[in-house]
């Protein structure tokens, strides 16, 4: 450190990288010159460019936190069996472009004998879009990666087929911020009780003020605690979202009992047919039972089983909830409908049913 | 705990059966390779996450790490139980900007493979939630030594803190025929522009951009976005009769008239007799669905564009928000049109620099200070693609309503060409 200290590179702020650089020469050529696509098969997309340039696709989950021998593997797939060239899909996908249809089912073979599931288009069941958790995050609620595979493991044959009635989104969320995003179903940390404070570190650790106005109902509050100065928290008022804790770490909000799990659904970021909608919520308390969460997994089983078997094609879960019924929905699933679905947060009125549109 | 012995991880084992890729298998390759300098960092962090998995609870704590000449884009992560797990006790990311659209190389990859051996712990997400390449596990000490090697090779930090963020976006122009503007361009323009912002963290809270290049938003920028450049076109979609016939031939009448005439939120599409489209185009609001379907008869019109939608955010802390419509359309061509792009981009920026309560982000600035106010500001006039209706409240004076109205008046004239009085 010193070394470097004493004598620093200046850095090169380059900023966002040229995607040309690396970009497959048949997309470099036809950029922005693309016609029509279909899918040959799950797990392939067959682009054909305005002057008939073809490219096909392969593409295959990845378990997204990789080592250097996964990457390298899956650049020895790449120049063995493609052109070299690959890109990653929002949901940690990776996708072989190849300029010639016959390197298509070598290339399947190789990723498969390699034990990477080809799929993740049309209407599959995509890799879950995930965060941290006890891996890396600073807060985290639950892990991520672990209980993701564990899904994935669960939902493997939706990947590598095509038979949902549209695409289907799961995310997770090691915390109420959700950095794991909006999903058709996303299974969140939930906490159920209120921060525990560490007196002793209070003063020491957070900037009270800004602790105090993060707080979304005013529940924090200073005080002078065994003559420290800390934070007090009025239980009454305090909805355990969580906001207090990364600002505050003595104001720890897990719980080895106490951090549960909710499962949320509807969220649809496309605006394909309807407009984009958050998930809602279906059923909380869930225990956080990694690695392999089963009682989340029994419910998240159970409500694609009944999407699959009931939305009409092109549906997304919240158009199919929309169309059949909440009450339907819940009845359905063997679900609970509780005071807790009941929103009470600003705007709550505007998700109430205000008409005589009832659903027997 | 000496460095040689394996810390058992009866949970982690459990998540290496299966059928999908498995990370655990991943971590302990990284801990098994013989001689690597990142071997016992990677077994004191299965150890930490396996005592994670016991304990049910993290282990990480924040702090400041940062390289020369930069003040954010490295997630510091210190250990709170380094006394057992010493060999990870400083697990910091640096989270990377990746090439628009996630395009790499198998030289690229290989190359930034072998700066993380060297420099990191050899593990690599492709890609974070913020849309990040995370290069996860380096040292205090290594941490300058790791990014310099990857800026020699042309990459530079993402964002983090109170700051400008790596954005996103979707494949776009490079492989997609949905595509209404160069994605890449405008991402690379807008960031490049703004670094600063990005890497001398100084804004009230986090600012995001997402590019998506048609309404399908594959990058989930209205749900995610501060900003967020959403493809669409104003002409008539193109429909290409012989393709609809032959697409009704193969599925059937009653299937297009179920899951793509009747699917249309706007009722804009009607099946003829003879089994052509017809579209109302007017009616149409580019949702995608039958283009969707339909991929090979239907394609976007030819004057297309951008939407330009603000304000989508998560649950902290007044609850979530999606971006509302700001610019209905831009057009996104020439240079120029782009240069107009940044130029504006960067008076939103300035707007949330100047007027964001710390730790707020720009949809709850726009609805603290309301909407009028901010389109003011921004220098930006009204329009009803930015509502789903009028207000509904009685309660607003509208003592200058006719003068409004005259201006709205001159606007239209002069969009249509007309030569407006006042002038």
């Amino acid at each position: 450190m010193s070394e470097a200290a004493a004598t620093p590179r200046e850095p090169d702020e380059v900023g966002v990288p040229n995607p040309f650089d690396y970009m497959h020469p048949v997309l470099k050529d036809n950029f922005g010159n693309w016609d029509w696509h279909d899918r040959p098969r799950p797990g392939v997309l067959h682009h054909v460019s305005k002057d008939g340039t073809e490219v096909w696709t392969v593409r295959a989950g990845t378990q997204r936190q990789m080592d250097v021998y996964t990457i390298r593997t899956l650049c020895d797939i790449g120049d063995k069996f493609a052109e070299g060239h690959v890109r990653f899909t929002t949901r940690a996908n990776i996708e072989y472009m190849v300029s010639k249809e016959e390197m298509v089912d070598p290339l399947i073979e190789a990723l498969t004998a390699e034990g990477f599931p080809i799929g993740g288009t049309g209407n599959s069941i995509s890799m879950v879009s995930h965060t941290q958790g006890w891996l890396h995050c600073d807060i985290p609620g639950t892990d991520a990666s672990g209980v993701v595979k564990g899904l994935m493991d669960m939902v493997h044959d939706d990947f590598i087929k095509e038979e949902m009635p549209n695409r289907v989104r799961i995310t997770t969320s090691c915390c109420q911020i959700n950095c794991g995003g909006q999903g058709d179903i996303a299974i969140n940390v939930q906490y159920t009780k209120p921060p525990k404070i560490n007196h002793d570190l209070v003063s020491a650790t957070c900037e009270r003020p800004s602790v105090v106005a993060r707080c979304p109902v005013a529940a924090i509050r200073p005080a002078m605690v065994n003559g420290k100065p800390s934070l007090e928290v009025d239980e009454k008022k305090c909805i355990c979202c969580g906001a207090c804790y990364p600002p505050c770490p003595p104001m720890q909000i897990n719980g080895e009992e106490s951090t549960k799990l909710a499962i949320w659904v509807g969220g649809k970021h496309s605006n394909a047919r309807t407009k984009p909608t958050f998930h809602k919520l279906v059923v909380a308390n869930l225990p956080n039972n990694a690695p392999h969460w089963p009682e989340v997994n029994e419910i998240v089983k159970k409500i694609l089983v009944c999407y699959k078997e009931n939305a009409r094609d092109w549906e997304r879960m919240g158009e199919w909830i929309e169309r059949i019924g909440w009450p339907r929905f819940f009845e359905m699933t063997e679900l609970a409908f509780t005071h807790h679905h009941l929103d009470t947060w600003t705007g709550a009125r505007n998700t109430m049913n205000m008409s005589t549109h009832i659903h027997f | 705990m000496a460095n040689n012995s394996h810390h058992e991880t009866p949970n982690l084992d459990q998540l290496e059966a299966g059928p999908w890729p498995s990370f655990v298998t991943g971590l302990k390759r990284l801990r098994d390779t013989k001689g690597a300098q990142y071997a016992p960092m990677m077994n004191d962090l299965l150890g930490q996450l396996e005592h994670s998995y016991q304990k049910k609870m993290g282990f990480w704590k924040g702090g400041t790490v940062s390289v020369f000449g930069y003040g954010g884009g490295i997630i510091p992560r210190f250990s709170e139980v380094a006394k057992d797990y010493p060999a990870s006790k400083e697990f910091h990311t640096l989270r990377i900007m990746p090439p628009p659209g996630n395009h790499y190389t198998t030289d690229l990859l290989r190359n930034m493979c072998d700066i993380w051996e060297e420099h990191g712990s050899g593990l690599i997400a492709f890609h974070g939630q913020s849309g990040d390449i995370m290069f996860q596990g380096c040292t205090t000490e290594n941490t300058q030594k790791a990014f310099d090697a990857l800026n020699k090779i042309g990459f530079d930090l993402g964002g983090a803190g109170p700051a400008l963020r790596t954005a996103m976006s979707c494949v776009g122009h490079a492989r997609c025929e949905m595509s209404c503007y160069d994605e890449q361009k405008a991402h690379r323009e807008i960031i490049n522009e703004f670094l600063d912002e990005m890497h001398r963290p100084a804004l009230p809270y986090k600012f995001k951009f997402k590019f998506s290049g048609c309404p399908n938003d594959c990058v989930n920028a209205i749900h995610r976005a501060d900003f967020a450049v959403i493809g669409t076109w104003r002409d008539d979609m193109k429909v290409d009769q012989v393709e609809v016939k032959k697409y009704v031939k193969e599925v059937g009448r009653k299937y297009v008239i179920d899951s793509v005439i009747a699917m249309c939120p706007t009722r804009a599409l009607s099946l003829n007799d003879d089994d052509t489209l017809e579209v109302d185009n007017k009616s149409c609001v580019r949702c995608m669905h039958c283009l969707n379907v339909m991929n090979k008869a239907l394609s976007p019109g030819d004057d297309k564009g951008a939407s330009i939608l603000m304000g989508g955010k998560r649950s902290l802390k007044v609850g979530d928000l999606m971006g509302t419509v700001i610019k209905p359309f831009i057009k996104l061509d020439t240079d120029e049109d782009y240069e107009e792009l940044v130029e504006f981009a960067g008076e939103c920026i300035d707007f949330f620099a100047d007027n964001a309560l710390e730790h707020e982000r720009i949809g709850e600035t726009i609805d603290r200070v309301g909407l009028p106010s901010f389109l003011e500001a921004i220098e930006v006039d009204p329009d009803p693609n930015m509502v789903n209706h009028p207000r509904t409240s009685s309660y607003v004076r509208t003592d200058d309503f006719t003068d409004e109205a005259d201006k709205y008046f001159e606007r239209k004239a002069r969009e249509a060409g007309l030569t407006v009085a006042a002038e």
